[in-house]
């Protein structure tokens, strides 16, 4: 029996197809995996079902009714979807049980009827086999209890599907069997489950049905008792939209960053994937690719390197010399720039202007006495990069804010290119950018190159990795899985290094596939 | 899919005359010459250099500290110990020029160091406080606020100290050509604050902290050293401050500064700055002293009670930034 039926639903964003005509159809009690690589617009589904976002075209009908794409993300709940993001919505400070019926408290004489609340929850949970404490407050409780607490609170509303996006990424091996005994349990109710996640061995372990996406597109959809493991990941890579692949003009130089052993000084301990001493080398001359899942440690790596976070052991030499790196200043200082990966949390300023944002860092060379600003000095550097990376913009006194996400990222790049580095690091350097943008800051980055710059690129776009590396280093939870030269990978190869460590994958058999 | 005949004005018009924006821009010094044409007419009085300069003289003692408060503004901070730390500065010295030192031809030198620097210092352990044990500016110089004054009426009883000469005297009721000493302190430290902000990669890198902390950091910006120096600012003007005080007085009083941190924020907000950090500057600070002063005095003129004046002041900088917030989202 159907309970949910996604038919050929469409959504656009200024500039980008998220969604194109995507079909997906879920049963009564089904636990159904929802594939794709990153950017391939599970996440942009996920949030037309929770309405978070409507849908521009195509139907969702979910329990033989046609849900209103301009439905309240609260009626969704009340019809029965519950999704729990990988961010969690709960209150820190609020119990379990709080959390639970946060806003439908049970009331007596207007008043909320505590021992109620606290009886209801104790007997929900002991009837999913959760074992938590209604009384515990959340702000204590391991995300892996945490997420129970989401599950729970979603049955309170009567949940009939519940999505799950990327459930298993921040648990550890005992926790994820135990979330999938929680499903279990939910399947036995009749409760459908939408399973988002990248670990393609749960998938298989778990699920009934799958569904893959790809680009914004319905890619295959079917029984997962009838794939392997490497036919999904066949699946999820297919064709993209293809780069121009860089063409090296002088062999690697010397090796200009060396990263030893590095381990972070406060692990982020929610996730098991945190880096554990991890080693690896770039040369003059040379782009590094970091591929890897979001979460697999490739920020957080090079937020070590650039000193923004603090090292607990290893080290970090630019030519052979270790560094102290107690801040940005230091990695700075030494000759290590990062363009960040989240431009207006970490790059930008929004409301200042193109010049000021630009010149920031290389004031002290532009300023008489290394305070007096020169200001005609300032424009002319500007002005170079603005020539020199074609920037679009009316005058360099325009607001950052106001140019396109593409635009803003040429001057981040001008910003660090300003300072001449030895090893430049750019994370997620064509994020959210036009596709002609992007083969401009692919070129940027080949040049500099070839000008004997170390360059660093964390990418979570495969075809971008290949296309500007000429190595590539794959990360999976924490740690280096793989160091390949760039010629020589493939889409299908990376990703099973990303998704389980592994590149012996079978050849998959596309003729059961496309049957 | 607008009819051609539509009357909406297209994007592509010639810029017209945005009368929101200019009064957006230039709403303070709109606002402060229509306050001195409304009072100019209610009282002959008003519009004479004697009182003119007398307005300057009062808006001088709070705009040298409200210089200092752009800086803090700037980069997202506040400060509201100011008028604790200056009656404590101003006290301080005070107290070692009479008891210490006696009289002599340079009390008033050792006066304005001691006092400015002890504002210097107070500043920055408020600054540091900030950095390193990351207590919100907010609670930091609230207690600052209590501890200063709290110093204060220790050093003396609560008493005022008074019996400077007349060299100490000069630099409150002095002039200088025709102006009244704290008015050229008050511009030599405006001009010095526009310029340092202005001009300098110091100023810079104040709005760079205001505008994106984080970005500023990653940018190689010394985040914790301009926060701790910015409240080093503010401190040493407050506690200059205190000293052109207590010699334009004649005494050193324990109530000085009394709700000054209200004037010196309220000149920084109704000049423009926001209060989150990143925009603002000295320009705008100095006509919002102005503003505050003009109103003040034009209030006691028409003989409005000191409580009443209050009222009124607090309106003008709810007004004053309610204002900005409709300009701001109502923009064309």
């Amino acid at each position: 029996m159907t309970l949910l039926d996604v038919s050929q639903v469409s959504k656009s964003f200024p500039g980008v197809r998220a969604l194109d005509q995507v079909d997906l159809v879920v049963g009564v009690g089904e636990v159904h995996a929802l594939l794709g690589e990153n950017g391939a617009g599970k996440s942009t589904l996920i949030k037309i079902l929770s309405a978070a976002h409507a849908a521009d075209a195509g139907t969702v009908t979910f329990a033989g009714q046609v849900l209103d794409p301009r439905d309240a993300p609260l009626r969704r709940q009340q019809l029965g979807i519950a999704t729990i993001y990988q961010e969690f919505n709960l209150f820190p400070e609020l119990s379990v049980a709080e959390n639970m019926y946060l806003g439908r408290e049970p009331r007596r004489l207007g008043l909320v009827d505590w021992s109620r609340l606290r009886a209801d929850a104790q007997a929900l949970l002991n009837d999913l086999g959760l074992p938590l404490n209604p009384d515990a407050p959340v702000r204590g409780l391991t995300v892996a209890e945490q997420q129970m607490v989401e599950i729970a609170k979603a049955m309170t509303l009567n949940a009939r599907l519940i999505i799950m996006d990327e459930p298993t990424a921040a648990l550890s091996g005992r926790e994820v069997d135990r979330l999938h005994a929680i499903i279990a349990g939910l399947k036995a109710r009749s409760v459908s489950v939408i399973y988002v996640s990248h670990r393609l061995g749960e998938v298989k372990a778990m699920c009934d049905r799958y569904t893959v996406m790809r680009d914004g597109r319905f890619v295959a959809s079917g029984d997962v008792a009838d794939v392997e493991v490497a036919d999904m990941v066949r699946l999820m890579v297919g064709r993209h939209v293809e780069f121009e692949r860089r063409t090296r003009r002088r062999p690697p130089g010397a090796v200009v960053l060396k990263v030893e052993g590095v381990t972070p000084a406060a692990p982020r301990l929610s996730a098991p994937g945190y880096l554990r001493q991890v080693s690896f080398a770039a040369r003059g001359g040379e782009i590094v690719g970091l591929a890897g899942l979001v979460g697999a440690g490739r920020t957080d790596l090079a937020r070590l390197i650039f000193g923004a976070d603090p090292i607990a052991a290893g080290r970090v030499l630019v030519d052979d010399k270790p560094l102290s790196l107690r801040s940005p200043r230091d990695a700075i200082q030494a000759g290590i720039m990062l363009v960040p990966e989240d431009r207006k949390q970490q790059g930008c300023f929004l409301d200042h202007s193109i010049r000021r944002n630009l010149s920031l860092p290389s004031l002290k060379a532009l300023s008489a006495l290394g305070q007096w600003v020169d200001e005609r000095a300032e424009r002319d550097l500007v002005e170079t990069y603005r020539q020199k990376l074609r920037i679009k913009m009316a005058d360099a006194e325009t607001a950052i804010g106001k140019l396109s996400g593409g635009n803003q990222q040429k001057v981040l790049l001008g910003r660090a290119m300003a300072l001449t580095p030895k090893v430049l690091i750019v994370d997620e350097p064509t994020r959210g950018i036009d596709i002609g943008a992007k083969a401009e800051v692919h070129q940027v980055l080949s040049d500099l190159a070839d000008l004997g710059v170390a360059v660093v690129v964390i990418s979570s776009e495969l075809a971008e990795v290949m296309a500007v590396s000429d190595r590539i280093v794959v990360f999976r939870e924490g740690v280096i899985v793989a160091d390949l030269d760039a010629q020589t990978a493939t889409e299908e190869g990376l990703m099973a290094h990303m998704a389980t460590g592994t590149d012996r994958v079978a050849a998959p058999d596309m003729e059961r596939l496309t049957a | 899919m607008t009819a051609p005949s539509s009357p909406a004005p297209l994007a592509t018009d010639k810029p017209r005359f945005d009368l929101l924006a200019f009064a957006r821009k230039h709403r303070t010094i709109l606002f402060l010459l229509l306050l001195v044409a409304v009072f100019g007419v209610a009282n002959e009085r008003f519009l004479t250099a004697r009182n003119a300069l007398n307005i300057l003289s009062e808006v001088s003692i709070y705009g040298i500290i409200a210089v200092g408060m752009t800086f803090v503004i700037l980069i997202g901070g506040i400060d509201v110990a100011v008028g604790s730390l200056l009656a404590f500065a101003s006290i301080a010295a005070a107290y070692v020029v009479t008891a210490v030192v006696g009289d002599g031809p340079a009390t008033w030198l050792i006066a304005l160091l001691v006092s400015t620097l002890i504002g210097l210092a107070g500043g920055y352990v408020q600054g540091k406080a900030v950095t390193w044990l990351h207590v919100p500016a907010f609670v930091v110089t609230l207690g600052g606020m209590t501890v200063w004054r709290g110093a204060t009426l220790l050093l003396n009883d609560g008493g005022p100290i008074s019996g400077f000469n007349d060299a100490y005297r000069w630099w409150g009721s002095g002039e200088i050509l025709f102006l009244p000493v704290p008015v050229v302190i008050f511009a030599l430290v405006a001009a010095a604050g526009h310029l340092a902000l202005r001009y300098t990669r110091y100023g810079r890198q104040v709005y760079a902290v205001g505008g994106n902390a984080e970005a500023a950091r990653l940018s190689g910006v010394n985040v914790d050293f301009i926060t701790t120096s910015v409240y080093a600012i503010i401190g040493a003007l407050a506690g200059l401050s205190g000293f052109l005080l207590s010699a334009r007085l004649g005494s050193a009083e324990a109530v000085a500064g009394t709700g000054y941190e209200l004037r010196v924020i309220a000149s920084v907000v109704i000049g423009g700055a926001s209060l989150t950090g990143g925009s603002g500057g000295v320009g705008g600070t100095v006509l919002g002293a102005l503003l505050i002063g003009v109103l003040s005095n034009g209030l006691v003129m028409l003989h409005v009670t000191s409580y009443v004046q209050q009222v009124v002041i607090g309106l003008i900088i709810v007004a004053a930034v309610a204002f900005d917030h409709y300009a701001r989202t109502h923009k064309a």
